[in-house]
């Protein structure tokens, strides 16, 4: 338990730094700005209670703001995210459901039901925060472009990560086994 | 009451979203506030550490680029110095005092935390309280402006940058001295558009655009930008005029904190009118 806990933690730390060290700092065109910290939010394990998932998002949306003055803006997006989760989780369910323990991990879900899943809660993420930032409809289209955008390049960074960094549980089983 | 604990607990789930939603929209409110202090502002400890590392790293990349910009400003500045001018009258140097009272005072100021690619950008510099650092003071550069400080810790500032999407700066055009209020449109940072300019005022491509004193933020004349492209506004009677930014917000890293020292009494002496105008468009409606 303690271990598991660690390790969620861990992979907290790892993608706050990534986002605050090198992402917030991209600087081209204007219009890049991934966030990739909403991973931490979306490789919970299924059997993290709803109430839990809130304030979890809560604080690792806060911890971003702090490092980029946005007030609570990437704090409330990331609340929708959490909100929306189990919802998207039971839509895009298995047919024989989830077994508990299950890591919400390419090798072991399957890249097109990861992707999928990814794909729409960073999108949902993305679609919230350019809007709350910006607050104008004036500015409608241009922010639509802006968050469909950077929602593709962070499910990309997303996918990348997880063939480059993420453990094939699969053929540990079977070096251990 | 039951019954109400019992819906309560039914829709948790929901009522704590609801509860964590409304909390941030109040953060994110406070932080657009310009007047009041956010909670949530990258002076604190842990912030700042990680972007004086992060901005150490991109100094070092920059080195020659800010070496060249600031020997650029020591010859622009060593001309001015007394020496360099020929002194033709021996009554100069006594009345000198008594005619130049001086109104601002420059702080030198290191960026630590700086962004050009959301819809409102954020520095972090690191002067603070203790340095006599102030909300509301102007922040420039020895090529334009920067923006305008929002919060003050003891040894740090977050400041309003010019992107930023309730960033208004009133400017003039330098050659006809019509006045009009800059304002970025959110994504290229290297260009802002001028309002407020009318259609019968002649502006040409090129034509420098400085500050006015009037925000009392920013000294009289900082340039600001270079007219880049103009054209007829539809439909209303002001121009569009797209204004290239003389600042370069990618790659700042020393800046200058503005002192008005007569900014106390100008607010102060302006008050009574700004007053008068918000009862009289009270009273229209």
């Amino acid at each position: 338990m303690i271990l598991k806990i660690a390790r969620q933690f861990f992979r907290f730390l790892i993608l706050i730094a990534i986002q605050v060290t090198l992402l917030n700092h991209i600087q081209f065109s204007g219009y890049i700005n991934p966030y990739i910290y909403i991973l931490f939010i979306l490789m919970l394990p299924v059997e993290t209670p709803k109430w839990l998932l809130l304030p979890l998002a809560f604080v690792t949306g806060l911890t971003i703001d702090m490092f980029g003055s946005s007030g609570g803006m990437h704090a409330a997006a990331s609340v929708v995210v959490a909100f929306a989760r189990p919802g998207v989780l039971r839509l895009i369910a298995p047919r024989d459901g989830y077994e508990s323990e299950t890591k919400l991990t390419p090798h072991v879900m399957g890249f097109r039901w990861f992707i999928t899943y990814i794909s729409i809660l960073v999108l949902l993420h993305h679609v919230t925060y350019f809007y709350i930032e910006v607050f104008r409809f004036s500015e409608f289209f241009v922010t639509l472009w802006k968050a469909i955008l950077n929602s593709a390049i962070t499910v990309a960074l997303i996918v990348i990560g997880q063939y480059l960094f993420g453990r094939s549980s699969k053929r540990n089983e079977r070096i251990i086994g | 009451m039951r019954n109400l604990f019992l819906f309560l607990w039914k829709y948790n789930f929901f009522i704590l979203f609801l509860l964590l939603e409304m909390l941030c929209g109040y953060l994110i409110v406070r932080n657009n506030n310009f007047q009041r202090a956010s909670f949530i502002n990258s002076t604190n400890e842990a912030a700042v550490k990680v972007n004086s590392v992060v901005s150490a790293a991109t100094e070092y990349i920059n080195h020659g680029i800010t070496n060249d910009a600031l020997s650029r400003e020591n010859a622009g500045l060593k001309t001015l110095m007394p020496n360099v001018y020929y002194v033709d009258s021996a009554i100069r140097r006594s009345i000198n005092d008594t005619t130049l009272k001086q109104q601002y005072t420059f702080m030198t100021a290191k960026v630590i935390n700086n962004s050009i690619n959301r819809r409102n950008n954020y520095l972090t510099l690191d002067r603070g309280s203790l340095q006599g650092v102030k909300p509301e003071m102007g922040v420039v550069c020895p090529n334009g402006i920067v923006g305008i400080v929002k919060d003050v810790s003891d040894h740090y500032c977050t400041v309003m940058s010019f992107l930023h999407k309730s960033s208004l700066v009133s400017s003039r055009i330098k050659r006809t001295q019509f006045i009009g209020s800059l304002k970025w449109e959110g994504i290229d940072a290297s260009h802002a558009l001028l309002d407020d300019i009318e259609n019968h005022v002649k502006v040409a491509k090129g034509d420098t655009i400085i500050t006015t004193s009037f925000s009392s933020v920013y000294p009289e004349g900082v340039l600001v930008g270079i007219v880049d492209n103009v054209s007829p506004g539809k439909g209303s009677t002001f121009q569009n005029i797209s204004v290239r930014l003389s600042t370069e917000f990618g790659s700042l890293s020393y800046v200058y904190i503005v002192d008005n020292l007569f900014k106390d009494e100008q607010k102060a002496l302006e008050k009574p009118i700004e007053e008068e105008q918000k009862t009289l468009e009270g009273s229209k409606r």
